[in-house]
């Protein structure tokens, strides 16, 4: 077959403890059978482990942070374009997606896809406003409340019972079981993430994930769903496998349908011990766990191209359930010509 | 009549998946020998007279190995529904 030819921007190559989910979404476009992918990476630190796999990564230009505003980075974007004449870019932090859904269309303008969730979808789910996510599209979330003030905390307390979840507005969770610990939690991510903070009702349970992607008219194209099976102290699976409950999908369908969601997605669910779910979050983006959907018959890095492309992707019929991934880390062994490079001038 | 879900799967190692959880167990050989029997669908009485025949056992404490295995597998959500108790 012959393939198509595209390149594509991949932010998102950092692999800590909580790792991003850039390098397995490259390896997924890099084992497309539909499109020749070239891989330009989108850096934020010299660091990040995916500027240094040249078999994967064809070239890597360091971008600004979100937090120095969409101007700044679309100066950017404009420059790397004009050397790499780019088709898609595929956002992958939370904390990026923002900017990028504001400039979706002067990306067009320039020739440049994404396929990323409307403004509204965005706004809505965060999780902030979970709860009345919940009430509008009828689906059970657990109780929760943003924080702007720690002595907030004491009075909330009293309506919600410890534990409860203390978490930051794009990352980082905490389990607290009284008000000084909350408010520890408090400061602690609020330093990191910002204001409000968010403390969540505490469900007990199994955990379990969906990834998909949505056409942004109701329809499922992906949905793998997976139970963590290893799940370090950040809360993130390291070790997870495909399940095949049909609770898991209706529950995906419906959040699909009702909200026509536009991109690819990650559901947070807890099953509790009656055998019902509660969404947790919903991430607006891939999980770094992507590379499992890939394994089990559902490349959605691939179909997310071909989407921003305008091509019309057929939704993925099945997935092969009681398939895993364990998650490893691997030392590279780098130049320090090329850490010097990304470092000083900004590509690599 | 006990019956199972269709798509649990057990291995020849007694390694059993389910694949609605994503949970797995292992069996000994004597559950794994239950495990099949139950998920043939065959009837308590047919798996207690085969149990007391092969194993020395009684027949009282059978009844109660038996009953805690069901329970088990109705735990882990291995029974269809519409036979829990």
């Amino acid at each position: 077959m012959n393939r198509r030819k595209v390149t594509v921007a991949v932010t998102a190559l950092n692999a800590i403890d909580s790792p991003g989910p850039g390098v397995p979404v490259i390896r997924g476009l890099k084992e497309s059978e539909m499109l020749d992918v070239r891989i330009v990476g989108l850096s934020y630190e010299s660091l990040e482990p995916g500027i240094y796999m040249h078999d994967i990564v064809d070239k890597v230009y360091q971008i600004p942070y979100p937090s120095s505003g969409i101007e700044s980075l679309l100066a950017r974007i404009e420059y790397i374009h004009s050397k790499e004449n780019l088709d898609v870019i595929i956002p992958n932090f939370d904390a990026e997606l923002f900017p990028f859904i504001r400039l979706e269309e002067r990306l067009r303008a320039m020739g440049i896809r994404t396929f990323l969730p409307t403004e509204k979808q965005f706004d809505e789910r965060h999780k902030i406003n979970l709860p009345a996510f919940g009430k509008k599209y009828g689906i059970k979330v657990p109780a929760s409340e943003p924080v702007n003030d720690p002595n907030e905390i004491g009075k909330i307390s009293k309506e919600m019972k410890f534990p409860l979840l203390v978490k930051g507005k794009f990352y980082d969770a905490f389990v607290a079981f009284n008000a000084d610990q909350a408010r520890e939690y408090f400061h602690k991510v609020s330093a990191k993430w910002g204001l409000p903070i968010i403390l969540q009702e505490y469900v007990k349970g199994i955990e379990y994930n969906v990834i998909g992607l949505g056409d942004g008219k109701g329809n499922r194209i992906a949905a793998v769903p997976i139970r963590k099976q290893y799940i370090t102290d950040k809360g993130k699976a390291w070790g997870g496998i495909s399940v095949g409950d049909e609770k898991m999908l209706a529950l995906t369908d419906h959040f699909i349908q009702s909200t026509k969601w536009r991109g690819p997605f990650e559901l947070e669910l807890m099953k509790d011990e009656k055998n019902e779910f509660s969404l947790l979050e919903i991430n607006p983006r891939i999980p770094a766990w992507v590379y499992l959907s890939v394994g089990v018959g559902q490349n959605i890095p691939e179909a997310l191209v071909r989407l921003a492309l305008g091509e019309k992707v057929d939704a993925f019929s099945h997935y092969e359930i009681g398939k895993m991934f364990i998650r490893y880390s691997w030392d590279m062994i780098v130049d320090l010509k090329d850490y010097q490079q990304i470092a000083t001038y900004g590509e690599l | 009549m006990k019956k199972m879900k269709s798509n649990i799967a057990l291995s020849e190692s007694g390694f059993v998946f389910n694949p609605n959880t994503g949970e797995s167990f292992t069996l000994n050989p004597v559950g794994q020998q239950l495990f099949e029997m139950i998920r043939e669908g065959q009837d308590y009485q047919s798996i207690r007279k085969k149990f007391l025949e092969i194993y020395e056992v009684e027949d009282s404490i059978f009844e109660k190995d038996y009953e805690d295995f069901v329970h088990l597998l109705h735990s882990y959500q291995m029974m269809e529904p519409d036979e829990q108790a």
